[in-house]
């Protein structure tokens, strides 16, 4: 499959040869698995496979939930207490999957940072990232849809106000709203279509992630430099590359024995760390709950979706150029998708021709600060929309907007980057070395050659 | 590397900052104790003689109000429950009458039915209290003493307890209590005494004794697994980790001819 020469898959045995010419399975996963891999991925390259581990583990979990659960509005909660009291296994289960949309997030992140810093959605891998993209918004969906169904005060009042966004779309929001919901407010309907959709989209996610695996398959993986694998022949190939099995999938299950420590600990110990109390209430349309707060994966968001009040004064000037159309609720909700979407278009608003962030002195520093604004983000979407939190959240929301649309762009054509390695095989060589002390630069940056 | 170290140092920002902020939308604002019960930290059981004495307050203080619905009587009788002998556990239902659809009827309850729902609607069904309340989030919001500590439920419920400052307050129509312990007025008036009801274990009924006690027992009603998923994470963790190890031996192995090649390259 990948464009970088490498052995295929040829049948020896008679019985293989039988089968190749009917159905070639074997080779197809032959070429998957022993796709040549850049031998210097570092330890960011690990979250792949741990992403895969979680969509795996929500839908086993997932649908042995579904076993035994009631996806109607008076049985719901008591579904979900049966499953915790009755159900052998039963509170492991849903504790797992629980905790395991979180791990999932957690990975997400981590693996779009990574493509992030190192150039990872440049050509030719838009596609990649773009199917990426579609991936994450499938997994909000999923995730968003998943936490209504305990039917919790926190997953009704949740559903609400989301689906509320929908509701402040001028002109068609009301109709749109109660066609989403299937009524006029969240009630039963609303249930069982989010439970149908929870079950749907996963499957959508997996058809979508072996399409996201073709793709870099078929560029060949990014890596820290961001030098291509040299494709002239096998040999020139072999030097810069290794195998996918069995040098990368025992690397990747190590650490993914080492996250799943961490995270059955958290399973096993402090299962309810990271949820909301208030979901151990059952759902109740006359009770607003004090707060409504969504799960930590969705806070950076909410806290952009919140930044913008009517007192702003870009509100202001969009309200009265629309003549009022555009209210401070429905500028929020633009503002929310928006900042998805510059996101998903990161591959063509970034000017730069270097890939990897290590050769970019400049850019360096404004990723680690879009990265702590992020957290920041995070944490002013869970503080209440009021005071100084909402001003916090304006001033991420707008160095958001300003990391895509003004500083990707821009340097590019400011920036003088430093000089890459000019194979893949030297950056691993120097750095094997200079990890073992032997000579060679600390830092795996190759040196500037002093001039002479 | 220098990706690494931020990145890690990213991720317990990370770590650090959410559970804190998530606890802060939920915190309870009165006034919480840090009490120490025995199904804290990471080795931590039910005492099965302090639930049984927890479900005996709440047989005699709470349960005309409030309702425990999903708690089967049956389950009293579980491992690392109050393990009441199955004849007790029978004659404690017994106790109980719950309406049965069939004789359309009320019966006294058995074994596989659960206890009655609250009586009216102002008394919130108890079986899942100590996980709907979070009683403290550690030193400034961070939650990271949670892992030994909880979130502070159980705590919340036996603060309320014993919260009342003995002020009252006559509202439309209906009389209000101030609780220290939920920062506010309730109109649950306060229920526990010293020397209210006699232990059948002898210990002597102090009003704190009681509401540790019941808070106890409430926190079985809502996490009665909570010994078995702490042994779970013990198999698991020490499973994982040997796992671990074992790879990154592997690996190192594996790896090793291609680092010695890039050694002397």
């Amino acid at each position: 499959m990948s464009g970088i020469p490498h052995d295929h898959y040829e049948p020896k045995t008679n019985a293989e040869k039988y089968i190749h010419r009917r159905l070639p399975i074997v080779g197809l996963i032959y070429d998957t698995i022993m796709i040549p891999t850049p031998k210097n991925l570092n330890w960011m390259w690990i979250w792949g496979i741990v992403l895969m581990f979680c969509l795996i583990l929500q839908i086993v979990t997932g649908i042995v939930l579904a076993m035994h659960y009631t996806p109607h509005v008076d049985m719901a909660f008591a579904s979900v207490e049966h499953i915790m009291r009755n159900v052998n296994g039963g509170h492991m289960m849903r504790y797992l999957h629980q905790n395991g949309a979180m791990l999932f997030f957690l990975a997400v992140y981590l693996h779009m940072f990574r493509g992030m810093y190192y150039g990872s959605y440049k050509a030719p891998r838009e596609i990649t990232w773009i199917i990426g993209m579609l991936i994450y918004l499938l997994m909000m969906a999923t995730a968003f849809m998943g936490y209504v169904l305990p039917w919790g005060q926190m997953s009704f009042w949740g559903a609400t106000v989301i689906t509320g966004l929908f509701g402040a779309i001028p002109g068609i929001g009301d109709m749109l709203q109660t066609w989403l919901l299937g009524g006029p407010a969240v009630d039963n309907a609303a249930l069982n279509r989010f439970f149908s959709l929870h079950y749907l989209l996963p499957f959508v996610i997996l058809g979508l992630v072996i399409v996201h695996v073709w793709a870099f398959h078929t560029t060949g993986n990014n890596n820290p430099t961001g030098v291509e694998v040299r494709r002239g022949s096998k040999e020139e190939a072999d030097k810069d590359t290794l195998p996918f099995w069995p040098y990368f999938v025992i690397k990747d299950l190590f650490a993914l024995a080492v996250i799943l420590a961490l995270f059955w600990a958290l399973v096993g110990f402090m299962p309810n760390f990271l949820g909301h109390t208030d979901n151990y209430i059952e759902a109740n349309p006359l009770v607003t709950p004090p707060e409504i707060v969504p799960e930590w994966y969705f806070l950076p968001f909410y806290a952009i979706l919140r930044a913008f009040t009517s007192d702003v004064w870009i509100v202001i000037a969009v309200n009265w150029l629309t003549f009022g159309i555009v209210d401070a609720t429905f500028f929020g909700v633009l503002a929310m998708f928006g900042a998805i979407f510059v996101w998903a278009l990161l591959p063509w608003l970034d000017t730069s021709s270097v890939r990897s962030g290590r050769y970019r002195p400049m850019f360096k520093w404004w990723f680690w600060l879009f990265i702590i604004n992020f957290v920041v983000l995070t944490w002013a979407g869970a503080m209440p929309a009021e005071g100084i939190y909402t001003n916090i959240a304006l001033i991420g929301t707008a160095y958001w907007f300003a990391y895509f649309l003004v500083i990707m762009p821009l340097l590019g054509v400011l920036e003088k980057p430093l000089p890459a390695p000019a194979t893949i095989e030297e950056d691993f060589n120097e750095t094997v070395k200079s990890k073992s002390g032997k000579g060679g630069p600390k830092d795996p940056s190759p040196e500037p050659i002093p001039a002479e | 590397m220098k990706l690494k170290t931020l990145a890690v140092a990213a991720l317990s920002a990370l770590a650090l900052a959410l559970p804190g902020t998530m606890a802060e939308a939920t915190k309870v604002k009165g006034e919480v104790t840090n009490f120490d019960f025995s199904f804290q930290g990471l080795t931590g059981t039910y005492d099965r003689n302090q639930l049984q004495r927890g479900l005996q307050v709440y047989h005699e203080a709470c349960a005309s109000c409030h309702g425990l619905q999903y708690v089967a009587f049956r389950t009293l009788s579980d491992r690392n429950g109050p393990e009441l002998p199955e004849d007790q556990m029978r004659a404690f239902a017994d106790m109980y009458e719950i309406w049965d659809n069939e004789l359309r009827d009320w019966r006294p309850a058995t074994g596989p039915d659960h206890f009655p729902e609250s009586q009216f609607e102002g008394a919130p069904d108890l079986s899942l209290m100590t996980k709907a309340r979070a009683g403290f989030s550690g030193p400034y919001g961070l939650g990271i003493n949670q892992l030994m500590k909880g979130i502070g439920g159980p705590e919340y419920v036996a603060s309320f307890l014993q919260g009342y400052t003995g002020e009252e307050d006559f509202q439309a129509g209906s009389m209000f209590y101030e609780n220290i312990a939920y920062g506010g007025w309730v109109s649950m008036a306060p229920v526990l005494f010293d020397d209210m009801i006699v232990y059948a274990d002898g210990t002597p009924a102090t009003k704190e004794q009681m509401a540790l006690d019941v808070a106890a027992f409430l926190t079985w009603t809502a996490e009665p697994k909570l010994v078995e998923r702490k042994r779970a994470g013990f198999v698991g963790v020490i499973f994982l980790s040997v796992l671990s190890v074992l790879l990154y031996l592997s690996n190192k192995q594996l790896w090793a001819p291609i680092k010695k090649a890039a050694k002397e390259s």
